[in-house]
């Protein structure tokens, strides 16, 4: 690897970034959704806050399709603040004062959790292509037994927006005695085709980069950072909404008065794309966004309970609240209240908020002040419900 | 959760509704508003309260307010809800703005085991004085809309709810007519003097 690519690549050792390392699957393997058992793999996760004496207050936070473990402060990689900065600290919505809050590398990632990138035992290279395909449902199970091994056997809550809304669900329909409150955001019970068009095309763009070498371009000194940029580039226009890139850049040039009758990013909007692609290789793993994509293509909760969603949710104890976003047409309103509707099927305690904003599917990740006041009041409930020490709102 | 001074103001009919709930029920309140009443009954009735609201205002405010409320329309979403999923189902002052108040009143009480139903008496002599003299549709402290603006579309009488309860075949439990002050009296059938007195009817029904 040259000095100009190993920049551009993701850090290889994982093993020193900040935050708990531990060995799962040691006396019992995961057994994958594939039909693959998985034995003493890592998984890599964060936690802020302190796990109070009976341990009833913590509360798992789902990351996303490019998140990591790293939610709020600092991000030991990239230097910048954590995903969900405004959400979670001190005094903040998901207040660190009074929750415990976890955050684990999801399975198939890239930030010290096992992912195509680290190093497959058997045969001291590479997993590459040879990582078995993962699903949302071993993501969770992996979730579980990091649980396990801290000795919590209910959580207060389980949150995430987006992919980690669609672990939310599996959470909250796998694992019903364990969660007291879900909050799934910005998500779906299945994966639209729209949103499988969609990650199919940045799958296509990482696999025609000549450097992904069929996957593995880890042994051979490469890295598609070309095509992964593309799927990033692809991708974030899906994250945001045309107002709100028209509010951002509408048709201005960049660094320009007049246009350059080239291909340049003469529009800002061409830069901002071009910058966000190229932020995106430094930190996340090719072959890592092929398999994530996958296990969200194949996410479908109505389909595993033979078409009929509310089954996933029957007689559940757990209390849902479910968040859209006016403008995401990613994971649409419509995705949610189908959940919602599941959940009223079955009667179950549910609240649903849709927020008006016009940040498009982002929305979950900014500071969304009507977001944040729905969420911190319905956590106090949920609290006084649980009996939980009185937050103060 | 709502501050002591919050709960204590709520309305005179809305506690007459409150009085009429079993403490420690199910109750489903349709078109919950900012979640007034179900603060209530949690607190003071220990219920298991579920609130569904059209305004997003209104689901924001009962949300953050820690109340179990989701964003939905009463003519379509009852739907979902399985039979005899609760104890009672408050429909309060949201009758009127039904655009099918016979299928609604039907869904109420498929999904609860009693429905308490509230709305505003046109039969009224305010409003009946109104029309007389002015030959408009009434605009009263109670209803303050403009024909034009008014999103109450299906506006009826006490006689015209009884009427409806009898085609039902429901079973009326408990009748309530308010004055203009929202002190109830408690009537049976369909009198004509409390047609023309009571500003507002409250019923406790079951299937009959």
């Amino acid at each position: 690897m040259t000095d100009a690519e190993s920049k551009i690549a993701p850090r290889s050792d994982t093993s020193t970034l900040p935050g708990g390392h531990v060995t799962l699957g040691t006396d019992r393997p995961l057994r994958l959704d594939c039909g693959v058992e998985m034995r003493d793999f890592a998984v890599a996760y964060q936690t802020y806050g302190t796990l109070n004496a009976d341990k009833s207050n913590a509360i798992v936070v789902c990351h996303a399709l490019t998140g990591d473990q790293y939610v709020s402060g600092i991000h030991p990689v990239t230097g910048r603040e954590g995903w969900w900065d405004a959400l979670v600290g001190p005094g903040k919505t998901l207040d660190t004062d009074h929750y415990f809050i976890l955050c684990a590398n999801i399975l198939g990632g890239c930030m010290g959790t096992i992912g195509p990138k680290e190093t497959n035992p058997a045969t001291g290279k590479p997993w590459g292509l040879d990582f078995p395909v993962i699903t949302v449902g071993d993501m969770v199970r992996a979730q579980v037994m990091v649980l396990d091994h801290l000795g919590i056997e209910q959580v207060f809550a389980v949150i995430g927006g987006s992919l980690g809304g669609m672990q939310v669900l599996e959470w909250a329909a796998s694992y019903p005695e364990r969660v007291f409150a879900a909050i799934p955001i910005a998500c779906a019970a299945h994966q639209s085709a729209q949103n499988i068009a969609f990650h199919e095309v940045g799958r296509q763009s990482i696999m025609a980069d000549p450097e992904w070498c069929g996957g593995a371009y880890q042994s051979q000194g490469k890295n598609p950072h070309r095509g992964l940029a593309v799927a990033r580039m692809t991708a974030h226009i899906t994250y945001l909404s045309e107002p709100a890139l028209h509010r951002k850049f509408g048709r201005r040039l960049q660094d320009r008065d007049v246009v350059t009758f080239g291909f340049d990013a003469d529009f800002q909007v061409e830069s901002y794309l071009r910058h966000q692609g190229s932020t995106f290789v430094e930190r996340f793993d090719a072959n890592s966004y092929l398999y994530i994509t996958r296990a969200m293509d194949y996410f479908d909760l109505e389909e595993k309970h033979k078409g009929v969603l509310a089954d996933a949710f029957r007689d559940t104890p757990v209390r849902f609240c479910v968040v859209s976003f006016t403008s995401d047409w990613l994971y649409p309103t419509a995705e949610c209240r189908r959940i919602v509707h599941a959940l009223n099927g079955v009667a179950a305690n549910v609240s649903f908020a849709e927020i008006i904003s016009d940040n498009g599917h982002d929305s979950f990740l900014l500071d969304e002040p009507e977001f944040h006041k729905v969420l911190r009041g319905f956590l106090i409930g949920a609290a006084e419900h649980r009996g939980l020490p009185r937050v103060s709102p | 959760m709502m501050a002591e001074s919050a709960r204590k103001a709520i309305r005179l009919d809305l506690q007459l509704i409150a009085d009429m709930i079993e403490p420690g029920s199910r109750v489903l309140d349709v078109g919950c508003g900012d979640g007034a009443l179900l603060d209530y009954l949690f607190h003071f009735k220990q219920v298991d309260g579920r609130g569904i609201e059209l305004s997003t205002e209104g689901v924001n405010a009962c949300v953050s307010a820690g109340l179990s409320v989701v964003q939905g329309d009463a003519d379509v979403d009852l739907a979902d809800y399985p039979d005899d999923a609760f104890d009672f189902v408050v429909l309060s002052q949201t009758l009127q703005a039904s655009r099918a108040p016979k299928v609604l009143i039907e869904q109420l009480l498929r999904i609860g085991r009693r429905a308490v139903v509230s709305f505003p008496n046109f039969a009224h002599w305010r409003m009946r004085a109104y029309l007389l003299m002015h030959g408009r549709m009434p605009v009263t402290g109670l209803l303050p809309y403009q024909w034009y603006d008014t999103p109450n579309i299906h506006f009826c009488t006490i006689r015209d709810f009884v009427v409806m309860c009898r085609e039902m075949n429901v079973t009326i439990e408990h009748s309530f007519s308010l004055d203009h002050r929202g002190r109830a009296r408690r009537f049976r059938g369909d009198p004509f003097i409390v047609n023309l007195f009571g500003e507002q009817a409250l019923y406790v029904m079951s299937r009959g």
